[in-house]
Protein backbone atom coordinates (compact mmCIF):
# COMPACT_ATOMS: atom_id res chain seq x y z
CA UNK A 1 0.00 0.00 0.00
CA UNK A 2 2.88 2.54 -0.84
CA UNK A 3 0.62 4.30 -3.72
CA UNK A 4 -2.77 6.21 -2.87
CA UNK A 5 -4.75 5.52 -6.40
CA UNK A 6 -6.98 7.96 -5.32
CA UNK A 7 -7.18 11.43 -2.95
CA UNK A 8 -8.34 10.66 0.22
CA UNK A 9 -10.94 13.06 2.01
CA UNK A 10 -11.33 11.28 5.45
CA UNK A 11 -10.10 8.35 7.34
CA UNK A 12 -11.47 6.57 10.35
CA UNK A 13 -10.20 7.06 13.82
CA UNK A 14 -7.43 9.49 12.51
CA UNK A 15 -7.55 13.26 13.60
CA UNK A 16 -4.96 14.53 11.38
CA UNK A 17 -5.87 15.87 8.55
CA UNK A 18 -5.76 13.87 5.09
CA UNK A 19 -3.70 15.81 2.54
CA UNK A 20 -6.23 17.54 -0.33
CA UNK A 21 -3.93 19.75 -2.19
CA UNK A 22 -5.81 17.72 -5.45
CA UNK A 23 -9.07 18.51 -6.70
CA UNK A 24 -10.85 15.69 -8.37
CA UNK A 25 -14.45 15.18 -9.43
CA UNK A 26 -16.95 13.94 -7.18
CA UNK A 27 -19.09 11.00 -8.41
CA UNK A 28 -22.59 10.40 -7.68
CA UNK A 29 -25.07 7.07 -8.87
CA UNK A 30 -28.78 7.95 -9.45
CA UNK A 31 -31.30 5.51 -9.30
CA UNK A 32 -34.66 5.99 -10.55
CA UNK A 33 -36.97 4.04 -8.96
CA UNK A 34 -39.69 4.92 -11.26
CA UNK A 35 -37.14 2.84 -14.36
CA UNK A 36 -36.91 0.01 -12.38
CA UNK A 37 -38.61 -3.32 -13.33
CA UNK A 38 -36.85 -5.27 -10.56
CA UNK A 39 -34.83 -7.94 -12.52
CA UNK A 40 -32.32 -8.11 -10.07
CA UNK A 41 -29.55 -7.85 -13.06
CA UNK A 42 -27.32 -5.20 -10.40
CA UNK A 43 -27.64 -7.80 -7.38
CA UNK A 44 -25.99 -10.77 -10.13
CA UNK A 45 -23.25 -7.96 -11.58
CA UNK A 46 -22.60 -6.96 -7.86
CA UNK A 47 -21.73 -10.61 -7.07
CA UNK A 48 -19.90 -11.27 -10.52
CA UNK A 49 -17.68 -8.10 -10.02
CA UNK A 50 -16.89 -8.32 -6.25
CA UNK A 51 -15.99 -12.13 -6.40
CA UNK A 52 -18.34 -12.61 -3.46
CA UNK A 53 -21.58 -15.43 -3.73
CA UNK A 54 -24.37 -15.48 -1.38
CA UNK A 55 -25.74 -18.87 0.15
CA UNK A 56 -29.03 -20.41 -1.59
CA UNK A 57 -31.60 -18.72 0.08
CA UNK A 58 -35.46 -19.63 0.79
CA UNK A 59 -38.62 -18.03 -0.59
CA UNK A 60 -39.65 -15.99 1.94
CA UNK A 61 -43.06 -15.07 0.60
CA UNK A 62 -41.94 -12.00 -1.75
CA UNK A 63 -39.61 -11.54 -4.49
CA UNK A 64 -36.93 -9.96 -1.72
CA UNK A 65 -34.23 -12.56 -2.36
CA UNK A 66 -32.17 -12.56 0.00
CA UNK A 67 -34.48 -11.14 2.51
CA UNK A 68 -31.94 -8.51 3.73
CA UNK A 69 -28.73 -7.38 3.00
CA UNK A 70 -25.84 -9.96 3.70
CA UNK A 71 -21.92 -9.87 3.79
CA UNK A 72 -22.22 -11.19 0.71
CA UNK A 73 -24.84 -9.55 -0.83
CA UNK A 74 -23.61 -5.58 -0.96
CA UNK A 75 -27.05 -4.34 -2.91
CA UNK A 76 -30.74 -6.44 -2.85
CA UNK A 77 -33.99 -5.28 -4.16
CA UNK A 78 -37.08 -4.26 -1.55
CA UNK A 79 -40.37 -4.64 -2.98
CA UNK A 80 -43.39 -2.56 -1.77
CA UNK A 81 -46.55 -3.05 -2.30
CA UNK A 82 -48.20 0.13 -1.34
CA UNK A 83 -51.75 0.69 -1.50
CA UNK A 84 -52.86 4.52 -1.95
CA UNK A 85 -55.98 6.46 -2.82
CA UNK A 86 -57.10 3.35 -3.98
CA UNK A 87 -54.12 2.40 -6.28
CA UNK A 88 -52.15 -0.36 -5.88
CA UNK A 89 -48.30 0.38 -6.27
CA UNK A 90 -45.03 -1.95 -6.42
CA UNK A 91 -42.46 0.10 -5.40
CA UNK A 92 -38.71 -1.63 -5.82
CA UNK A 93 -35.96 -0.28 -4.18
CA UNK A 94 -32.42 -1.33 -4.62
CA UNK A 95 -31.15 -1.12 -1.27
CA UNK A 96 -26.94 -0.32 -0.62
CA UNK A 97 -24.84 1.59 0.86
CA UNK A 98 -25.83 5.25 0.24
CA UNK A 99 -21.73 6.86 0.10
CA UNK A 100 -22.89 9.74 2.80
CA UNK A 101 -20.68 12.86 2.51
CA UNK A 102 -20.51 13.10 6.58
CA UNK A 103 -21.13 8.99 6.81
CA UNK A 104 -21.60 7.90 10.27
CA UNK A 105 -19.94 4.39 9.86
CA UNK A 106 -16.90 6.22 9.44
CA UNK A 107 -17.24 8.55 12.34
CA UNK A 108 -18.00 5.40 14.67
CA UNK A 109 -14.90 3.49 13.66
CA UNK A 110 -12.37 3.14 15.87
CA UNK A 111 -9.66 1.62 14.15
CA UNK A 112 -7.62 3.90 11.92
CA UNK A 113 -7.41 3.61 8.19
CA UNK A 114 -10.52 1.13 8.43
CA UNK A 115 -12.85 3.02 6.70
CA UNK A 116 -11.46 5.54 3.96
CA UNK A 117 -13.67 8.27 2.30
CA UNK A 118 -12.28 9.21 -1.06
CA UNK A 119 -12.40 12.76 -2.48
CA UNK A 120 -14.75 11.41 -5.18
CA UNK A 121 -17.19 10.68 -2.17
CA UNK A 122 -17.05 6.83 -2.11
CA UNK A 123 -16.88 5.52 1.23
CA UNK A 124 -14.86 1.81 1.48
CA UNK A 125 -14.05 -0.41 3.74
CA UNK A 126 -10.67 -1.49 3.99
CA UNK A 127 -11.02 -5.22 5.57
CA UNK A 128 -7.38 -5.47 6.52
CA UNK A 129 -7.74 -2.38 9.21
CA UNK A 130 -11.08 -3.60 10.35
CA UNK A 131 -11.00 -4.68 14.16
CA UNK A 132 -15.06 -6.71 13.45
CA UNK A 133 -15.97 -4.63 16.49
CA UNK A 134 -19.47 -3.74 14.52
CA UNK A 135 -19.32 0.15 15.48
CA UNK A 136 -19.96 1.22 12.18
CA UNK A 137 -23.47 -1.08 11.72
CA UNK A 138 -24.12 0.86 14.90
CA UNK A 139 -23.41 4.56 13.02
CA UNK A 140 -24.75 3.89 9.79
CA UNK A 141 -28.36 5.76 9.49
CA UNK A 142 -29.42 3.11 7.16
CA UNK A 143 -28.42 0.01 8.27
CA UNK A 144 -26.08 -1.60 5.31
CA UNK A 145 -22.88 -2.91 7.18
CA UNK A 146 -22.86 -6.60 7.73
CA UNK A 147 -20.02 -8.63 9.63
CA UNK A 148 -18.46 -11.43 7.59
CA UNK A 149 -19.15 -14.90 9.29
CA UNK A 150 -15.96 -16.00 7.25
CA UNK A 151 -13.04 -13.23 8.29
CA UNK A 152 -15.28 -11.22 10.83
CA UNK A 153 -14.46 -8.17 9.21
CA UNK A 154 -17.06 -5.73 8.24
CA UNK A 155 -18.62 -5.17 4.22
CA UNK A 156 -20.84 -3.35 2.02
CA UNK A 157 -20.85 -1.68 -0.83
CA UNK A 158 -17.58 0.00 -2.51
CA UNK A 159 -19.27 1.60 -5.32
CA UNK A 160 -16.85 -0.13 -7.28
CA UNK A 161 -13.87 2.07 -6.03
CA UNK A 162 -11.43 -0.33 -8.07
CA UNK A 163 -13.79 0.28 -11.75
CA UNK A 164 -14.22 3.76 -10.55
CA UNK A 165 -10.40 4.69 -10.24
CA UNK A 166 -9.94 3.37 -13.91
CA UNK A 167 -13.02 5.56 -14.74
CA UNK A 168 -15.27 2.41 -14.97
CA UNK A 169 -18.89 2.42 -14.34
CA UNK A 170 -20.14 0.47 -11.12
CA UNK A 171 -20.73 -3.27 -12.36
CA UNK A 172 -24.78 -2.31 -10.99
CA UNK A 173 -24.66 0.95 -13.15
CA UNK A 174 -23.58 -0.67 -16.22
CA UNK A 175 -25.56 -4.03 -16.55
CA UNK A 176 -29.19 -2.33 -15.63
CA UNK A 177 -31.01 -2.72 -18.63
CA UNK A 178 -33.69 -0.63 -18.40
CA UNK A 179 -31.47 2.33 -17.58
CA UNK A 180 -32.59 2.71 -13.77
CA UNK A 181 -29.17 3.35 -12.58
CA UNK A 182 -27.54 6.03 -14.22
CA UNK A 183 -23.22 6.52 -13.09
CA UNK A 184 -21.23 9.90 -13.67
CA UNK A 185 -20.26 13.31 -11.78
CA UNK A 186 -22.62 13.76 -8.89
CA UNK A 187 -23.65 17.27 -10.97
CA UNK A 188 -24.77 15.55 -13.92
CA UNK A 189 -26.72 12.93 -12.09
CA UNK A 190 -28.72 15.79 -10.04
CA UNK A 191 -29.16 17.35 -13.88
CA UNK A 192 -30.21 14.32 -15.10
CA UNK A 193 -32.59 13.57 -11.82
CA UNK A 194 -34.22 17.02 -12.35
CA UNK A 195 -35.09 15.99 -15.93
CA UNK A 196 -36.56 12.61 -14.70
CA UNK A 197 -38.74 14.54 -11.88
CA UNK A 198 -39.75 16.57 -14.45
CA UNK A 199 -41.18 13.78 -16.53
CA UNK A 200 -42.72 12.35 -13.52
CA UNK A 201 -44.69 15.20 -12.97
CA UNK A 202 -46.32 15.35 -15.94
CA UNK A 203 -47.40 12.16 -16.13
CA UNK A 204 -48.90 13.07 -12.88
CA UNK A 205 -46.70 12.73 -9.66
CA UNK A 206 -46.98 15.78 -8.13
CA UNK A 207 -44.72 15.05 -5.41
CA UNK A 208 -42.09 13.55 -7.63
CA UNK A 209 -38.98 14.22 -6.22
CA UNK A 210 -34.30 13.62 -5.87
CA UNK A 211 -33.76 11.76 -2.46
CA UNK A 212 -30.19 13.38 -1.44
CA UNK A 213 -30.89 13.89 2.23
CA UNK A 214 -29.21 16.76 4.12
CA UNK A 215 -29.31 15.01 7.09
CA UNK A 216 -25.95 13.15 6.51
CA UNK A 217 -24.35 16.03 4.29
CA UNK A 218 -25.73 14.45 0.66
CA UNK A 219 -25.10 11.17 -0.70
CA UNK A 220 -23.06 9.87 -3.32
CA UNK A 221 -26.36 7.36 -4.10
CA UNK A 222 -28.94 9.10 -4.75
CA UNK A 223 -32.99 8.48 -5.61
CA UNK A 224 -35.51 9.65 -8.44
CA UNK A 225 -38.78 8.95 -5.95
CA UNK A 226 -42.21 9.44 -7.29
CA UNK A 227 -43.41 9.81 -3.60
CA UNK A 228 -40.47 12.13 -2.39
CA UNK A 229 -42.50 13.16 0.49
CA UNK A 230 -43.07 9.85 1.32
CA UNK A 231 -39.58 7.87 1.14
CA UNK A 232 -41.00 5.38 3.70
CA UNK A 233 -42.99 4.56 1.07
CA UNK A 234 -40.35 2.72 -0.24
CA UNK A 235 -39.35 -0.39 1.88
CA UNK A 236 -38.87 1.85 5.08
CA UNK A 237 -36.17 4.68 3.64
CA UNK A 238 -35.40 7.24 6.52
CA UNK A 239 -37.38 10.07 6.11
CA UNK A 240 -34.58 12.27 7.26
CA UNK A 241 -31.07 10.44 7.87
CA UNK A 242 -29.13 11.57 10.36
CA UNK A 243 -26.06 10.14 12.43
CA UNK A 244 -26.93 8.53 15.69
CA UNK A 245 -26.85 11.46 18.59
CA UNK A 246 -24.87 8.41 20.35
CA UNK A 247 -22.32 8.04 17.93
CA UNK A 248 -22.14 11.97 17.49
CA UNK A 249 -21.68 12.36 21.32
CA UNK A 250 -19.19 9.53 21.75
CA UNK A 251 -16.78 10.51 18.77
CA UNK A 252 -17.33 14.32 19.11
CA UNK A 253 -17.36 15.91 22.58
CA UNK A 254 -16.62 12.75 24.88
CA UNK A 255 -13.55 11.79 22.99
CA UNK A 256 -11.35 15.32 23.55
CA UNK A 257 -12.80 15.48 27.38
CA UNK A 258 -11.56 11.79 27.99
CA UNK A 259 -8.49 13.07 26.54
CA UNK A 260 -8.54 16.18 28.79
CA UNK A 261 -9.28 13.53 31.96
CA UNK A 262 -6.70 11.26 30.52
CA UNK A 263 -3.75 13.96 30.47
CA UNK A 264 -4.77 15.64 33.78
CA UNK A 265 -4.05 12.21 35.71
CA UNK A 266 -0.55 11.76 33.72
CA UNK A 267 0.01 15.63 34.57
CA UNK A 268 -1.66 15.19 38.64
CA UNK A 269 0.79 11.93 38.67
CA UNK A 270 3.69 13.56 37.96
CA UNK A 271 3.21 16.61 40.27
CA UNK A 272 2.47 14.07 42.64
CA UNK A 273 5.59 12.22 42.23
CA UNK A 274 7.73 15.48 42.39
CA UNK A 275 6.18 16.88 45.59
CA UNK A 276 5.38 14.09 47.47
CA UNK A 277 8.49 11.11 46.00
CA UNK A 278 7.73 7.83 46.51
CA UNK A 279 6.49 6.56 49.48
CA UNK A 280 9.34 5.38 51.05
CA UNK A 281 9.97 3.35 54.46
CA UNK A 282 12.43 4.44 56.60
CA UNK A 283 15.51 2.65 58.11
CA UNK A 284 14.54 3.13 61.43
CA UNK A 285 10.90 2.00 60.82
CA UNK A 286 12.05 -0.71 58.88
CA UNK A 287 14.06 -2.35 61.64
CA UNK A 288 11.46 -1.73 64.21
CA UNK A 289 9.12 -4.16 62.07
CA UNK A 290 11.96 -6.80 61.55
CA UNK A 291 12.44 -7.20 65.13
CA UNK A 292 9.05 -7.26 65.79
CA UNK A 293 8.61 -10.34 63.55
CA UNK A 294 11.28 -11.86 64.73
CA UNK A 295 9.97 -12.01 68.04
CA UNK A 296 6.74 -13.00 66.46
CA UNK A 297 8.74 -16.07 64.90
CA UNK A 298 10.42 -16.94 68.19
CA UNK A 299 6.89 -17.31 70.11
CA UNK B 1 16.70 -9.02 32.98
CA UNK B 2 16.62 -8.64 36.50
CA UNK B 3 13.86 -6.35 38.16
CA UNK B 4 11.88 -5.66 41.49
CA UNK B 5 7.74 -5.65 42.09
CA UNK B 6 8.46 -1.32 42.11
CA UNK B 7 10.08 -1.30 38.80
CA UNK B 8 7.95 -4.05 37.26
CA UNK B 9 4.78 -1.44 38.31
CA UNK B 10 6.67 1.17 36.54
CA UNK B 11 7.09 -0.51 33.12
CA UNK B 12 3.56 -1.36 33.06
CA UNK B 13 2.23 1.84 34.06
CA UNK B 14 4.09 3.38 31.49
CA UNK B 15 3.14 0.48 28.81
CA UNK B 16 -0.29 1.58 29.65
CA UNK B 17 -0.33 5.57 29.45
CA UNK B 18 1.57 5.11 26.43
CA UNK B 19 -0.70 2.88 24.93
CA UNK B 20 -3.88 4.94 26.19
CA UNK B 21 -2.25 8.03 24.82
CA UNK B 22 -1.80 6.81 20.88
CA UNK B 23 -5.39 5.30 21.47
CA UNK B 24 -6.79 8.32 22.03
CA UNK B 25 -5.18 10.03 19.01
CA UNK B 26 -2.38 12.17 20.37
CA UNK B 27 0.71 9.79 17.69
CA UNK B 28 -1.64 8.44 14.80
CA UNK B 29 -0.09 5.86 12.86
CA UNK B 30 -0.08 6.74 9.08
CA UNK B 31 -3.23 5.02 7.37
CA UNK B 32 -2.55 4.78 3.74
CA UNK B 33 -5.02 3.35 1.46
CA UNK B 34 -5.61 2.25 -1.92
CA UNK B 35 -8.70 0.60 -3.90
CA UNK B 36 -8.92 -3.18 -4.83
CA UNK B 37 -6.35 -3.54 -7.66
CA UNK B 38 -8.34 -3.48 -11.34
CA UNK B 39 -8.83 -6.97 -11.63
CA UNK B 40 -8.98 -6.87 -15.39
CA UNK B 41 -6.05 -5.67 -16.15
CA UNK B 42 -4.08 -7.12 -18.59
CA UNK B 43 -6.85 -9.55 -19.06
CA UNK B 44 -7.24 -10.98 -22.82
CA UNK B 45 -11.08 -9.65 -23.84
CA UNK B 46 -12.72 -11.79 -25.79
CA UNK B 47 -16.39 -10.33 -27.78
CA UNK B 48 -19.20 -12.95 -27.98
CA UNK B 49 -22.82 -13.31 -27.79
CA UNK B 50 -25.02 -14.00 -25.02
CA UNK B 51 -26.22 -17.69 -25.69
CA UNK B 52 -29.53 -17.33 -23.85
CA UNK B 53 -32.40 -15.49 -25.53
CA UNK B 54 -33.20 -14.34 -28.74
CA UNK B 55 -32.24 -10.58 -27.84
CA UNK B 56 -28.56 -11.78 -27.89
CA UNK B 57 -26.92 -9.21 -26.36
CA UNK B 58 -23.10 -8.46 -26.75
CA UNK B 59 -20.98 -10.09 -23.82
CA UNK B 60 -17.17 -9.61 -23.23
CA UNK B 61 -15.33 -12.46 -21.83
CA UNK B 62 -12.12 -12.16 -19.68
CA UNK B 63 -9.71 -14.19 -19.52
CA UNK B 64 -6.21 -15.06 -17.70
CA UNK B 65 -3.31 -14.70 -19.60
CA UNK B 66 -2.22 -13.41 -22.61
CA UNK B 67 -3.17 -16.48 -25.41
CA UNK B 68 0.85 -17.00 -25.28
CA UNK B 69 2.18 -20.54 -26.20
CA UNK B 70 2.39 -22.12 -22.78
CA UNK B 71 -0.16 -20.33 -20.90
CA UNK B 72 -3.76 -21.67 -20.49
CA UNK B 73 -6.10 -19.08 -19.89
CA UNK B 74 -9.52 -19.16 -17.40
CA UNK B 75 -12.15 -17.36 -18.00
CA UNK B 76 -12.36 -14.46 -14.63
CA UNK B 77 -15.48 -12.38 -15.97
CA UNK B 78 -18.10 -11.57 -18.30
CA UNK B 79 -20.04 -8.32 -18.48
CA UNK B 80 -21.75 -6.64 -21.40
CA UNK B 81 -20.34 -5.34 -24.55
CA UNK B 82 -21.07 -1.21 -24.57
CA UNK B 83 -19.96 -1.52 -28.69
CA UNK B 84 -23.00 -4.06 -29.30
CA UNK B 85 -25.82 -1.94 -30.45
CA UNK B 86 -28.46 -4.45 -28.79
CA UNK B 87 -27.73 -4.08 -25.49
CA UNK B 88 -24.61 -1.07 -25.26
CA UNK B 89 -23.10 -2.39 -22.06
CA UNK B 90 -26.02 -3.83 -20.18
CA UNK B 91 -26.83 -7.01 -19.16
CA UNK B 92 -29.94 -9.11 -17.45
CA UNK B 93 -29.78 -10.75 -14.53
CA UNK B 94 -28.78 -14.25 -16.09
CA UNK B 95 -26.69 -12.65 -18.73
CA UNK B 96 -24.84 -10.96 -15.97
CA UNK B 97 -23.96 -14.15 -14.27
CA UNK B 98 -22.96 -16.18 -17.48
CA UNK B 99 -19.27 -16.73 -15.93
CA UNK B 100 -21.23 -18.75 -13.33
CA UNK B 101 -22.80 -20.52 -16.11
CA UNK B 102 -19.77 -21.43 -18.10
CA UNK B 103 -17.79 -22.46 -14.86
CA UNK B 104 -20.70 -24.64 -13.80
CA UNK B 105 -20.12 -28.29 -12.35
CA UNK B 106 -23.54 -29.13 -14.29
CA UNK B 107 -22.97 -27.91 -17.50
CA UNK B 108 -23.46 -30.03 -20.21
CA UNK B 109 -19.83 -30.51 -22.64
CA UNK B 110 -19.95 -33.09 -24.86
CA UNK B 111 -22.99 -35.38 -26.15
CA UNK B 112 -24.65 -37.83 -24.12
CA UNK B 113 -27.32 -40.46 -25.17
CA UNK B 114 -30.07 -42.39 -23.41
CA UNK B 115 -30.60 -45.22 -24.97
CA UNK B 116 -34.46 -46.40 -25.03
CA UNK B 117 -35.45 -48.44 -21.82
CA UNK B 118 -31.86 -47.32 -20.12
CA UNK B 119 -31.93 -44.60 -17.41
CA UNK B 120 -28.59 -43.90 -18.02
CA UNK B 121 -27.00 -41.02 -20.07
CA UNK B 122 -23.92 -42.52 -21.77
CA UNK B 123 -21.42 -40.90 -23.38
CA UNK B 124 -20.39 -40.83 -26.52
CA UNK B 125 -18.58 -38.68 -29.72
CA UNK B 126 -19.55 -36.13 -31.29
CA UNK B 127 -19.05 -37.81 -35.06
CA UNK B 128 -21.30 -40.97 -33.44
CA UNK B 129 -23.85 -38.36 -32.41
CA UNK B 130 -23.87 -36.84 -35.53
CA UNK B 131 -23.96 -40.11 -37.49
CA UNK B 132 -26.90 -41.52 -34.87
CA UNK B 133 -28.93 -38.31 -35.40
CA UNK B 134 -27.92 -38.20 -39.14
CA UNK B 135 -29.80 -41.74 -39.20
CA UNK B 136 -32.72 -41.00 -37.84
CA UNK B 137 -33.32 -37.78 -39.44
CA UNK B 138 -32.87 -40.55 -42.45
CA UNK B 139 -35.43 -42.96 -41.47
CA UNK B 140 -37.91 -40.70 -40.62
CA UNK B 141 -37.31 -38.43 -44.27
CA UNK B 142 -38.18 -41.89 -45.92
CA UNK B 143 -40.80 -43.32 -43.72
CA UNK B 144 -42.80 -39.98 -43.99
CA UNK B 145 -42.28 -37.25 -47.05
CA UNK B 146 -44.70 -36.19 -48.68
CA UNK B 147 -44.35 -35.21 -52.30
CA UNK B 148 -47.92 -34.59 -53.15
CA UNK B 149 -51.24 -33.41 -51.01
CA UNK B 150 -54.49 -34.71 -50.85
CA UNK B 151 -55.51 -32.38 -53.68
CA UNK B 152 -52.47 -33.92 -55.88
CA UNK B 153 -50.46 -30.90 -55.73
CA UNK B 154 -46.77 -31.22 -55.41
CA UNK B 155 -45.59 -29.89 -52.45
CA UNK B 156 -42.51 -32.03 -51.19
CA UNK B 157 -42.98 -31.75 -47.68
CA UNK B 158 -41.63 -33.76 -44.46
CA UNK B 159 -44.25 -33.23 -42.03
CA UNK B 160 -42.72 -35.30 -39.22
CA UNK B 161 -39.71 -33.68 -38.27
CA UNK B 162 -38.89 -29.94 -36.78
CA UNK B 163 -35.84 -28.14 -36.26
CA UNK B 164 -35.19 -25.50 -33.36
CA UNK B 165 -32.11 -23.31 -34.50
CA UNK B 166 -29.89 -21.11 -31.77
CA UNK B 167 -30.78 -17.79 -31.43
CA UNK B 168 -27.24 -16.69 -31.37
CA UNK B 169 -26.59 -17.49 -34.88
CA UNK B 170 -25.26 -14.98 -37.23
CA UNK B 171 -27.02 -13.69 -40.46
CA UNK B 172 -24.62 -16.54 -42.46
CA UNK B 173 -25.41 -19.30 -40.23
CA UNK B 174 -29.15 -18.42 -40.23
CA UNK B 175 -29.20 -18.70 -43.83
CA UNK B 176 -27.33 -22.01 -43.85
CA UNK B 177 -29.99 -23.45 -41.86
CA UNK B 178 -32.78 -22.38 -43.31
CA UNK B 179 -31.30 -23.50 -46.76
CA UNK B 180 -30.26 -26.79 -45.37
CA UNK B 181 -33.54 -27.25 -44.07
CA UNK B 182 -35.67 -26.55 -46.73
CA UNK B 183 -33.41 -28.74 -49.05
CA UNK B 184 -34.84 -31.73 -46.70
CA UNK B 185 -38.46 -30.32 -47.20
CA UNK B 186 -38.41 -29.49 -43.44
CA UNK B 187 -41.44 -27.19 -42.98
CA UNK B 188 -41.53 -26.91 -39.13
CA UNK B 189 -38.40 -24.16 -38.45
CA UNK B 190 -37.81 -21.81 -35.76
CA UNK B 191 -35.17 -20.63 -33.46
CA UNK B 192 -34.55 -20.29 -29.97
CA UNK B 193 -35.57 -16.70 -30.02
CA UNK B 194 -39.09 -17.00 -29.72
CA UNK B 195 -38.83 -19.00 -26.65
Amino acid sequence: MALQSLDIRQRSATTTAAPQARHTIEVAKLIDVSACIGCKACQVACMEWNDVRDEVGHCVGVYDNPADLTENSWTVMRYAEVEQDGKLEWLIRKDGCMHCTDPGCLKACPSPGAIIQYANGIVDFHQENCIGCGYCITGCPFNVPRISKKDGKAYKCTLCSDRVAVNQAPACAKACPTGAIHFGSKEDMKDYAEKRIADLKERGYDKAGLYDPPGVGGTHVMYVLHHADRPDLYSGLPVNPSISPLVALWKGAAKPLATLALAGVALGSLFHYVMKGPNEVSKEIEEEVEKEAETEDTK
Amino acid sequence: MQMNRRQFFKICSAGLGGSSIAAMGFSPTAALAEVRAFKLARATETRNICPYCSVSCGVLIYSTGDKAKNSQGTIIHIEGDPDNPVNRGTLCPKGAGLRDMVQSANRLKWPEVREAGSSEWKRISWDDAIERIAKHMKADRDANFMTKNAAGVTVNRWPTFGFLASSAASNEAGYLTVKTLRALGVTQLDTQARI
